[in-house]
């Protein structure tokens, strides 16, 4: 079976994040760079789902700048078979992200797509969803388990105080949650023969999609300090408190 | 001039991170203080592929150089694994030196690809009581008998011989008194650890307890002449091959676990409040940790280019010595420091600190001591008259 992991380049989230001072974006400088920790996941989970039928193809994507080569070797290290990165400088609103992948899914043929439930910096968690609409596909977001059985796919979802499973047929998008699995680290002869094999690059004007954002990033801004707390002698001092200064009872 | 790592080299460093990160400082804690050897890390690090980074690929390692190995060894330490875990594999990834490049095709396909998957433990027996930074004058002597050679004498110090199946001795085969050069008549073998012939017994030290240290007994040892690395007589410069990379991988070492100290008291100058504000805000506390950084930089300048030029097959016993030199010295200095800075806690167990400094004070023995050190760079980079 063939499976498609479309994944994200992040900063990598140890590193401390300093907003440029005209809030237009992030500085990029020592900045460390990683695959998506829940895009990771799904690497790890489709190479589970190979090893355990024992064929098929794990192809991974990536739709960025040339440099993202290095996360897309990463993930080949961990074992994926080849890999497609779609060459662009500029920034892409989530629902042109969407139309990107259902692009290279249409050449590609896969019958499953996993992808991380977010991308840790803008949190949208938007791109699965908006993916399984375009295709008219099924869709399983928050995945924390997943098994599948001929042409089925039956997926454990994360939901607000329980869990919920859903059953559908193949072909379809599924997102991951943090608790799937744990992703592996490559192995020194992986990390080798990643190195051989195959990376295409796609300039993304090639695909003849209408790449104008619908969405703009206005500004960011870092969250505002905390302000130190305050002691209070009794509960009653308490309530009267958030009552009339917090005004939150 | 060229500063930067390969993408490969990179990834090389951030799979190992992820591997290590599995391993955290509790582990290492619990494994030095049960005297335990590290097997789960051990299995993991051979799992993945790495013992073998710089065994050749046709004997089941990846061919990778020295430069990568070292990478490998300072990620394994600055995990905060130290010298417990960086000796666990420290041999693997050096120690065949002389027999790749020396032993006999025979030799070779019958040992590396087992010891590169990690299913043969092997022990390095070098040093012997009265002859420690003297190599020449080691006494334990094989004798010729057939197609065997038998080997009789006491080796100190020997390093995982709890662990291991094999051992890589270096004996006389010519007694001193008898050879033109003193070098002469010492030969390596690549000998089974038989405990019939071999008695290990274990010295209790002052750190890296997870892998043991021992003083060897060996009586009358039969191995068979195919375990003879390369030529009878020719193992001391067998040996010298190997000096120089296991120099730079000790250097990469001491600059991991200096690395791991660092971290851990910076972490804790940050948070640590007294007298109304983080310690890290009194100079007495910020410059020593500034100034370890800075010559664990400078130490790991040195050693990469020592690894650079053996990669390259230039000359480097200049540099691998000084980084070996100016790493543990610097890793030193930081463990210490990180110790300071955590005050009374820096000497509790459960900060680890105290077991990095405790490990680290190894490095400024062995392999080589500083004073031997600076003993080869007065005589071989400056020139001056050998003083002993
Ligand atoms: C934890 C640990 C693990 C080890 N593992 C192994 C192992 O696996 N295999 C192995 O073979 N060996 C091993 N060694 C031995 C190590 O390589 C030796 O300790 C080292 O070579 C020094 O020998 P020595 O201890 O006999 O010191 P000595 O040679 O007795 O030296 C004692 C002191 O005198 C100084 N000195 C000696 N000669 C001179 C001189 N000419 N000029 C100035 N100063 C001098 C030395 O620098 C040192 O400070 C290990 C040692 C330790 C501590
Ligand atoms: C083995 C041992 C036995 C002990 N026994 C006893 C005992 O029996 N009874 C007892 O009461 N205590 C005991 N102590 C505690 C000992 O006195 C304290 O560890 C010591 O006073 C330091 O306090 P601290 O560890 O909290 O370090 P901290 O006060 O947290 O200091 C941490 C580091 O910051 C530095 N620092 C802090 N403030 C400044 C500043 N303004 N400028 C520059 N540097 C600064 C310190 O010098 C230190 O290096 C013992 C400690 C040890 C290790």
């Amino acid at each position: 079976m063939k499976i498609l992991v479309p994944f994200k380049r992040v900063p990598d989230p140890a590193t401390t994040i300093r907003i440029l001072p005209d809030g237009s974006g992030i500085a990029t400088d020592n900045v460390k760079w990683v695959i998506n920790p829940f895009d990771e996941i799904a690497i790890e989970e489709a190479l589970r789902i190979k090893e355990r039928l024992k064929t098929g193809e794990v192809v991974l994507m990536t739709i960025g700048q040339s440099n993202w080569q290095e996360q897309l070797r990463t993930g080949l290290a961990m074992g994926a078979d080849r890999a497609k990165l779609i060459v662009t400088d500029k920034p892409l609103d989530t629902l042109t992200i969407a139309r990107v992948i259902a692009k290279v899914v249409a050449e590609e043929q896969p019958r499953l797509v996993i992808l991380g439930k977010q991308a840790i910096d803008d949190d949208s968690n938007q791109v699965g969803q908006m993916l399984a609409e375009i295709l008219g596909w099924p869709q399983a977001t928050f995945a924390s388990k997943l098994e599948i059985e001929g042409d089925r796919c039956t997926v454990v979802r994360e939901v607000d105080g329980g869990l919920e499973t859903v059953a559908f047929p193949l072909p379809a998008v599924v997102t991951t949650d943090l608790r799937l699995n744990e992703p592996r680290y490559a192995s020194l002869p992986g990390i080798m023969k990643a190195r051989k094999k195959e990376l295409k690059e796609i300039p993304i004007e090639s695909l003849g999609l209408d790449l104008t954002p619908k969405l703009r990033v206005k500004e960011l801004k870092a969250p505002p300090k905390r302000q130190a707390g305050r002691k209070v002698g009794s509960v009653q001092e308490l309530v009267k408190l958030l009552h009339e200064e917090a005004k939150l009872i | 001039m060229d500063f930067e790592l390969s993408p490969a080299q990179e990834e090389i460093v951030r799979q190992v991170r992820a591997l290590c990160a599995r391993f955290p400082d509790e582990y290492w804690r619990d494994k030095d203080s049960s005297h335990e050897f590290p097997h789960e890390f051990h299995h993991a690090v051979a799992q993945a592929g790495y013992l073998g980074i710089a065994i050749p690929e046709q004997y089941g390692g990846s061919g990778l150089g020295i430069t990568e190995a070292a990478l490998l060894m300072r990620e394994v330490a600055a995990s905060g694994g130290a010298m417990n875990a960086a000796s666990a594999i420290h041999l693997t990834i050096f120690g065949m030196g002389p027999v790749i490049h020396h032993g006999s095709e025979e030799l070779k396909q019958r040992c590396l690809p087992a010891i590169a998957r990690g299913q043969i433990h092997c022990s390095f027996a070098v040093t012997e009581p009265d002859a420690g930074n003297d190599i020449t004058h080691i006494k334990t002597a094989a004798r010729r008998q057939g197609d065997y050679y038998v080997i009789n004498g006491r080796k100190v110090f020997t390093t995982k011989a709890r662990e291991a199946d094999k051992v890589l001795l270096l004996t006389r085969t010519t007694p001193i008194e008898e050879v033109s050069k003193k070098t002469a008549g010492m030969s390596l073998f690549l000998a089974d650890l038989d405990r019939e012939a071999v008695e290990v017994r274990e010295l209790k030290k002052m750190g890296r307890h997870a892998v043991d240290t021992n003083l060897l007994f060996i009586d009358n040892l039969r191995v068979p002449a195919t375990d003879l690395v390369g030529e009878e007589g020719r193992g001391f410069h067998y040996l010298l091959d190997g000096l120089n990379p296991e120099r730079i991988l000790v250097a990469a070492e001491a600059i991991g676990i200096g690395r791991a100290a660092l971290s851990r008291a910076v972490a804790y100058a940050k948070e640590r409040v007294v007298f109304g504000r983080p310690i890290g805000r009194n100079q007495a506390i910020a410059h020593p940790l500034a100034d370890c950084y800075a010559k664990l930089e400078a130490a790991e300048m040195l050693t990469m280019k020592a690894a650079w030029l053996f990669d390259a097959r230039k000359p480097c016993g200049a540099e691998a010595n000084m980084a070996k030199l100016r790493a543990a010295e610097a890793c030193f200095e930081a463990c210490d420091r990180a110790v300071q800075t955590l005050g009374g806690y820096g000497y509790m167990f459960e900060y680890d600190v105290e077991r990095y400094f405790r490990e680290c004070r190894m490095l400024k023995i062995a392999p080589v001591s500083q004073e031997m050190v600076l003993n080869y760079i007065s005589e071989h980079v400056l020139g001056l008259p050998r003083s002993y």
